[in-house]
């Protein structure tokens, strides 16, 4: 077996080693990665006691009418609806870096984490910072190992991608209530929103180039008006069904037959979009673009085109199956080659860190305010591109020079129990390179060696 | 005299107040304060304190060699064969006024060459690495101790040598030191390897170079120096405190000195310009409680006698310690001087060591916060018994 096999599997594919990680790899790194693709059996306890999106929607509308029923000046009210939501991206961040420090199932939620931003909804817009999160355990999680078609269905009717891409505004000029509104010309914002169509197809399934046009935009976001959620309004119109459960609405769905990519699509209702969504998870350009965004991101910045080329293959063979996807990746050879390096991401690099030093930081700011400084605040890439994943993206001058700040706090934190060296040898086994192994034994202080073997290059690749 | 939120408030923390641990002491046994500065990185004894009468100093000092006193830049007399860096203004008005101490060719027990381990045995107080988990100062609180913490640590992360059973409190400002000065120069050296990293960290300090206005010379060397300076007066306003600590630790690294360590100024030069400005600082700051103060200024080894290939000292065995504060029974050298000829050194290249830095401690606690000798011995530093105590350190 080659001895990188083990370092690699717990850095490139996993989030880090843990001290001891490399030595429970064993020798069957790939079997180690795939007996974690399961996930694990019960929801990890890091996640337990945060609402699921309907009950936290109920309290969201219920924050809204108090504030409509108080005297105008009540401050603490008006500040509630903020401070609410703020609250609650701080559980759910905390939740997710928590688990992410600890879990023995690194391959499995570095996974999570890249459909989380595959399917990025930015935090920036109310109330996304509070339901970001719930998306990727509520969505994502369960469909991680699954098929594509139910990760991206499960994601297309998440309250969070329908509120963040508007789907819940976007009305089929022919439906029963697009007509009565043309009729009156008096409602001008009724008519089709075709934000999340467009992403559908740019960035979840085809991709930039993947054969689609303009006219098959406007003709999704016609097939997928409909798609709402319960209580998309406060009152009146739409303020009807269960709070965050996806609603479709019949009232404002385009009716009819559609014609999408040359093929035409005679169902009636949601059937129609669950049709086309279907179909896009298994094209070819879909299979193509996702394979390339995976085999960037776990093995190279410019993947190798036998791995794409196989990736791509087994998708279309397997019809998305997303666990057959990941064994070809992980059977492929230069998956492996030790001379593919990734720069990991702050993400990458605070988890990594956190979990070498074995640290549950007491306080979650201590992670999230990093991420803040590194410019990668959790949950908000602020497009729904979600985070580049290269180097070129990430190597700033200055984000290096915060990287080594960051690692000097740490270390002085937490470096002074540490043996540095030891820790080298525990993270990165045999790929602890002799020069970075010199010169963090030869720090002047454990506390200096830490800082040199954070800042390392072979620390800060993975 | 300021009450703990005052203090608090005169630190810029109250709002940080909840996370600040308690710092009230009911009753301290002892008005003695101590403070304890580890200089992590092992300090140049024969730069802190030269032997300028000593025949062979020029001779095996080189270029590092320290003019003698009177002269341009040179030496502070302390006694006629020792003088003091000529950064240690503050230090040699203390010893003129009686109130500082130097002790020459001292070291811990430890006899390799490892910074992590030199500083463990120098914090754990034993004769072996590792052989003790927790440091002799935490050790020596049992009976000093009153119903709260009376020792801090001004420091992120409670150093070894105020680790263990006794609790203890710590302090660290918000706002954390840059890296410092050798940090960085020692992250140009690993990643001159990798044009990738080597690029960047050298566009990251041009451009901070820029945007702080700093000059060549300057550049790079951090905030660390200055915060240091900063610790020191924010330990003097705990160690006021009515109700505060009366026994504090504080470190500053940047002392392992391999490439171009300079004589009366430069890199060494510098750092011994900071812990002046940071003891004088402790001074101001502790106002009359200074007459019953103890500053320890230690570090884990010393460095080689010659100079290396790179303009530097490599690791060695003794230095110099410094004892200085009111308490202090000062105004003297204490140095069973080994000599610097050929034969004179530790294994060829190092100060020979004459005092063993356990009875400087032993002394000070016993004689400083009069704790019970027979502990000392049993408890704080045991299996100490051949390194006697030393005399006369404190002001009967």
């Amino acid at each position: 077996m080659n001895p990188t096999g083990p370092v690699i599997a717990a850095n490139r594919f996993g989030l880090g080693a843990r001290p001891g990680e490399i030595a429970r790899v064993g020798d069957r790194p790939e079997a180690w990665l795939l007996d974690q693709l399961d996930g694990p059996s019960r929801l990890p306890p890091a996640f337990r006691g945060l609402p699921e999106s309907p009950a936290l929607f109920v309290e969201l509308q219920e924050i809204r009418r108090n504030q409509r029923e108080a005297k105008r000046n009540d401050e603490d009210i008006a500040q509630k609806y903020g401070r609410f939501v703020r609250e609650h991206y701080v559980s759910q961040t905390s939740a997710r870096y928590r688990h992410a420090a600890t879990t023995d199932l690194p391959f499995h939620e570095r996974l999570v984490h890249f459909w989380s931003n595959h399917f990025a909804v930015s935090a920036d817009k109310q109330p996304l910072p509070a339901i970001a999160g719930l998306m990727e355990n509520e969505a994502i999680r369960p469909n991680v190992s699954g098929r594509f078609v139910d990760l991206l269905l499960a994601v297309e009717k998440h309250p969070a991608m329908i509120v963040y891409l508007d789907n819940q505004r976007s009305i089929g000029p022919n439906s029963r209530l697009g007509e009565r509104a043309n009729r009156r010309r008096t409602e001008q914002q009724f008519g089709l929103n075709e934000n999340l169509a467009r992403e559908i197809l740019e960035l979840h399934t085809l991709g930039v180039g993947g054969g689609y046009t303009q006219q098959d935009v406007t003709t999704l976001a016609k097939i997928i008006t409909g798609w709402s959620i319960g209580g998309a309004n406060e009152r009146g119109r739409f303020a009807d069904g269960t709070p965050g459960k996806f609603e479709f609405r019949e009232a404002i769905h385009e009716p009819g037959p559609q014609r999408l990519l040359g093929k035409t699509y005679a169902q009636s209702g949601v059937d129609q979009g669950e049709a086309v969504l279907r179909d896009l998870a298994t094209h070819p350009s879909t299979a193509r673009f996702v394979s390339t965004k995976l085999a960037r991101h776990f093995v190279a910045d410019e993947p190798p085109a036998t791995i794409v080329d196989k990736l791509t293959d087994t998708w279309l063979e397997s019809g998305g199956e997303l666990a057959t996807v990941y064994r070809a990746l992980v059977e492929a050879d230069d998956a492996w080659n030790p001379t593919h390096r990734k720069y990991k991401t702050p993400h990458d690099f605070v988890i990594s860190t956190v979990r070498a030093l074995d640290h549950e930081p007491e306080r979650p700011q201590f992670i999230v305010g990093a991420l803040d400084l590194m410019g990668q605040p959790p949950f908000r890439p602020g497009s729904p591109e979600g985070w580049p994943d290269t180097a070129e993206q990430w190597g700033g001058a200055d984000a290096l020079y915060k990287r080594i700040e960051w690692s000097n706090t740490v270390a002085r934190r937490v470096g002074s129990r540490i043996d540095p060296v030891e820790l080298g040898k525990a993270v990165l086994g045999v790929r602890f390179d002799p020069e970075s192994r010199k010169a963090v034994s030869r720090a002047e202080s454990r506390v200096q060696g830490m800082t040199l073997f954070l800042a390392s290059p072979d620390f800060q690749r993975r | 005299m300021l009450n703990r939120r005052e203090l608090l408030r005169a630190m810029g923390l109250t709002a940080f107040a909840s996370h600040v641990p308690a710092l009230a002491l009911a009753s301290a046994s002892t008005d003695a304060r101590l403070v304890l500065v580890v200089l992590r990185g092992a300090v140049d004894g024969l730069a802190l304190a030269a032997p300028y009468a000593d025949p062979d100093y020029r001779n095996v000092r080189g270029e590092l060699t320290l003019a003698k006193p009177g002269s341009a830049n040179g030496l502070l007399d302390l006694d006629g064969f020792f003088g003091l860096h000529p950064s240690f203004d503050g230090v040699h008005e203390r010893f003129v006024h009686g109130e500082a101490t130097i002790v020459h060719a001292v070291a811990s027990p430890y006899r390799a060459r490892s910074h992590f381990d030199g500083q463990d045995m120098l914090e754990n107080g034993g004769d072996t690495v590792g052989g003790l988990r927790d440091g002799w100062l935490n050790r020596a609180l049992a009976p000093v101790a009153g119903d709260h913490e009376i020792a801090i640590a001004l420091a992120q992360n409670t150093p070894l040598v105020l680790r263990g059973d006794n609790s203890v409190t710590s302090w660290a400002p918000s706002k954390l030191p840059d890296a410092d000065a050798d940090t960085i120069a020692r992250l140009q050296r690993l990643y001159a390897g990798d044009a990738f990293f080597a690029t960047r960290l050298e566009q990251a300090l041009n451009s901070r170079e820029i945007a702080q206005g700093m000059s060549g010379s300057s550049r790079g060397r951090g905030n660390d120096a200055r915060q240091f300076e900063e610790m020191m007066a924010s330990a003097a306003r705990f160690l006021v405190a009515p109700d505060g600590p009366r026994i504090a630790v504080v470190e500053l690294g940047g002392w392992d000195t391999h490439a171009n360590q300079g004589s009366a100024s430069g890199a060494l030069a510098n750092r011994f310009a900071a812990l002046d400005t940071g003891l004088a600082n402790l001074r101001t700051g502790l106002g009359v409680a200074w007459k019953n103060t103890a500053v320890a200024v230690v570090t884990e080894f010393g460095r080689t006698v010659h100079v290396n290939g790179t303009r530097g000292t490599d690791h060695g065995t003794a230095t110099a310690a410094l004892l200085v504060g009111g308490a202090v029974a000062g105004g003297k050298v204490i140095a069973d001087w080994p000599g610097l000829g050929r034969n004179d050194l530790y294994a060829g290249r190092d100060l020979q060591p004459t005092t063993d830095l356990r009875s400087l401690f032993k002394g000070v606690l016993e004689q400083h916060l009069a704790i019970d000798a027979g502990f000392v011995e049993r408890t704080v530093f045991p299996g100490s018994r051949g390194a006697r105590p030393l005399e006369n350190l404190i002001r009967s």
